[in-house]
């Protein structure tokens, strides 16, 4: 089914200040390993300069509610957790993105939002984690125990 | 955003027809003895985003339901379009996944029916075999004090009603000749607010804000904004993206009392991420805050542990002149502290008071239970409490709070239990129920003629071509009737 358009913003923005140059497609495809909320492991392949959230619509992996704000910014439905030396490759991260990380469910020391993370041939092998339980993402904004949101 | 950076578009995909659930698998063998007049029929009462999203993981999770969806207005997607403010677009995208939901084979929308009144819950119950309740939370708490209803006091529900042109609030024409306002609440809703009140003209002009409303903007001589609460500086209910939006905003300075940061740098330490760096925010902008309390520019600040006790009026009691609020202190700490009065009050000049302490639900229909205290349906995830075949979801489900992707993750678990239920045959669907083709002609009967997704595309169309006469992506329609008109055009 086509994707029907709106009016509405459609822009993705990426903050990765060496995102955009990435964005020339190569032959040379990068293997990513994705493990699900049920534990399974879904292992696929995107081209660098795809954004994690590219290569989940691209692949057309079922993870629920993923990238609801289309790469915007704007959601955290797209927070993934690495691994300490693969979180260390992935860039820095923006105010901008931070504030919106912080509002994930099972925030960890390495979380990233995927729409933000930009293949490169460094990311070989690597494996984002889709955190669990985010249906607790309800019990507050914040990510704690506030009463009031 | 100036980093930003912006992405060649690629359509996404379907959400929808990624592969069905293992459960949906296991009850292949229903698929193929159902025929389109046998299948399970569920409906959805509201069309916001928990209608929507309920409505998604259904059809992806079970191979034969047919889903329709009734909201009350013409226009689906309910606070996305009348919430969500007018420069935040972005958050608007998940309507591309709604649309898509809508034009799924198996799914319906029915807009202009109002449950409760053109059908009865139980009339759906019989025409369905199971009921979601997804209609949101549609007043606005009420403050309960002396004054709160002078003129210059405003819910911020009709006032967000009103620039995001919700019908029943395009009358609402707030007065905004004073010059200091006054929100009560420090939620998110509050900083939309806020920021709408003081945004430069310039940065509202190409979004989907009413003409009127923005005309009223650009006329108004609002100049301060104070956000109050009645709590502390660590129990703000606001996001950090929304107070770093209002500390970059142009043309605007903080107003932020140092007083009231008293002690807290000595905490920061100890606070979980999210919370210590939203404080260190605002204790940038309490560094911000020009010395002396000269109106140079438009500015906006916080106050806490502050509760409104009145709304003063003028000498000749026809309007707000102020507000009398009760001084707290906290009792406890963290996000559980609770304020307690001490009985001290203080006065603050203002013109415009909103309250912004919460929207609240109401019951839809003596045959659904109401709990009346939490102003919720009384559900265990999402299974309405002692009534087989319904179910609730979204802000009607767990109160006022949480953002879409909140009200996503709970509708994906009300729909999960649900399909349990027909898996595991709490819910019967051997018997054949007959769906909307009872209903429309009962609406019809009832002199209430449905607007279908087609016909709102035809009202999409006429308010995108409007806006594109005026530079905006789109010119909202205000009235139902017009709305109406258009959409059976
Ligand atoms: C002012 C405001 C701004 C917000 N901004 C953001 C934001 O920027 N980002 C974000 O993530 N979240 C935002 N939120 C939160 C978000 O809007 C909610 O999480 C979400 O809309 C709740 O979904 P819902 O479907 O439960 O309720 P609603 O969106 O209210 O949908 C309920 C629907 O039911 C319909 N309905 C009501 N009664 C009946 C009836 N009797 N019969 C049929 N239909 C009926 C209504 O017309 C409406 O369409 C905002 C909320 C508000 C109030
Ligand atoms: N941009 C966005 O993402 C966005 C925008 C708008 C809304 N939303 C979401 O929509 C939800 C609703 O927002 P909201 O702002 O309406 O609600 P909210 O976040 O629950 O905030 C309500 C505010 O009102 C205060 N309050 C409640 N009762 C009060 C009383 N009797 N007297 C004085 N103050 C009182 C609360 O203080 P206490 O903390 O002391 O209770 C709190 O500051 C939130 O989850 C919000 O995040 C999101
Ligand atoms: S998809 Fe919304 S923030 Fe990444």
């Amino acid at each position: 089914m086509a994707t029907p358009r709106s009016a509405y913003v459609l822009q993705k923005v990426c903050t990765w200040p060496y995102c955009n140059a990435m964005t020339v497609r190569s032959e040379n495809k990068i293997t990513i390993n994705f493990i699900n909320r049920d534990g399974e492991k879904l292992t696929v392949k995107g081209s660098p300069g795809d954004s994690l959230l590219d290569v989940v619509i691209d692949q057309n992996l079922d993870i629920d509610g993923f990238g609801a704000c289309e790469g915007t910014l704007a959601c955290s439905t797209c927070h993934l957790i690495f691994d300490e030396d693969v979180y260390k490759q992935l860039g820095p991260v923006t105010d901008e993105e931070m504030d919106m990380l912080d509002l994930a469910y099972g925030l960890s020391d390495t979380s990233r939002l995927g729409c933000q993370i930009c293949l490169t041939k460094s990311l070989e092998g690597m494996t984002a984690r889709v955190p669990e339980g985010v249906s607790d993402m309800r019990q507050s904004d914040l990510g704690t125990t506030s009463s009031s949101s | 955003m100036n980093t930003s950076r912006v992405f060649a578009f690629k359509p996404m995909k379907s959400l929808l027809t990624t592969k069905c659930s293992r459960a949906a698998i296991t009850s292949g063998l229903r698929r193929l003895a159902c025929t389109p007049s046998s299948c399970p029929r569920v409906c959805i009462v509201g069309g916001g985003p928990a209608g929507f999203y309920t409505a998604q993981h259904i059809l992806k999770a079970h191979p034969a339901i047919q889903v329709d969806i009734y909201e009350r207005l013409p226009i689906p997607y309910g606070l996305v379009r009348f919430g969500v403010a007018p420069d935040h677009p972005e958050v608007k995208n998940v309507i591309n996944t709604f649309t898509q939901t809508a034009q799924h084979e198996r799914c319906s929308y029915h807009g202009n029916v109002s449950v409760g009144k053109d059908v009865s819950v139980e009339e759906l119950r019989q025409a369905y075999h199971a009921v979601v309740l997804s209609y949101g939370a549609e007043v606005n708490r009420t403050l309960g004090v002396p004054g709160e209803n002078l003129a210059g006091v405003y819910s911020a529900k009709d006032f967000v009603g009103w620039y995001n042109g919700v019908p029943c609030n395009k009358d609402l024409k707030p007065d905004l000749s004073g010059e200091t306002a006054v929100i009560l609440g420090q939620g998110n809703v509050a900083l939309d607010v806020a920021r709408i009140l003081l945004s430069p003209h310039d940065i509202l002009t190409n979004t989907d804000i009413t003409q009127p409303s923005l005309e009223a903007l650009a006329n108004s001589r609002v100049r301060r904004v104070l956000i109050v609460g009645r709590r502390g500086p660590l129990q703000v209910a606001c996001t950090i993206k929304e107070i770093r939006e209002m500390v970059n905003l142009t043309g605007t300075r903080p107003d932020m009392l140092s007083a009231d940061f008293k002690g807290i740098a000595e905490v920061l330490k100890d606070l979980p991420r999210p919370r210590k760096r939203l404080t260190e925010l605002m204790m940038k902008a309490v560094q911000a805050t020009p010395a002396g309390d000269g109106l140079t520019s438009r500015q906006w600040g916080f106050r806490f542990l502050r509760s409104p006790v009145e709304v003063l009026p003028s000498p000749d009691l026809t309007r707000t002149a102020g507000i009398r609020l009760g001084v707290n202190r906290l009792e406890g700490s963290g996000d559980g502290a609770r304020a307690v009065p001490t009985g001290e009050t203080e006065d603050i000049e203002c013109e415009m008071v909103i309250s912004s302490i919460g929207y609240q639900s109401l019951p839809i229909d003596p045959a659904v239970p109401f709990d009346p205290r939490k102003a919720i349906i009384p559900n265990a995830m999402g299974r309405v409490l002692q009534a087989t075949g319904l179910y609730c979801s979204g802000w009607i489900k767990r109160g006022p709070t949480g953002v879409i992707g909140t009200t996503m993750n709970d509708s994906f678990d009300t729909a999960r239990a649900l399909i349990q239920d027909i898996e595991t045959g709490v819910l019967d669907i051997s018997t054949v129920k007959p769906g909307s083709q009872t209903v429309t002609p009962l609406l019809q009967k009832r002199g209430v003629n449905p607007v279908s997704f087609s016909d709102w595309e035809k009202i999409d169309v006429e308010e995108m071509k409007r806006g594109t006469v005026v530079g905006k992506p789109r010119e909202k329609l205000l009235d139902v009737t017009e709305m109406l008109k258009t959409a059976h055009s």
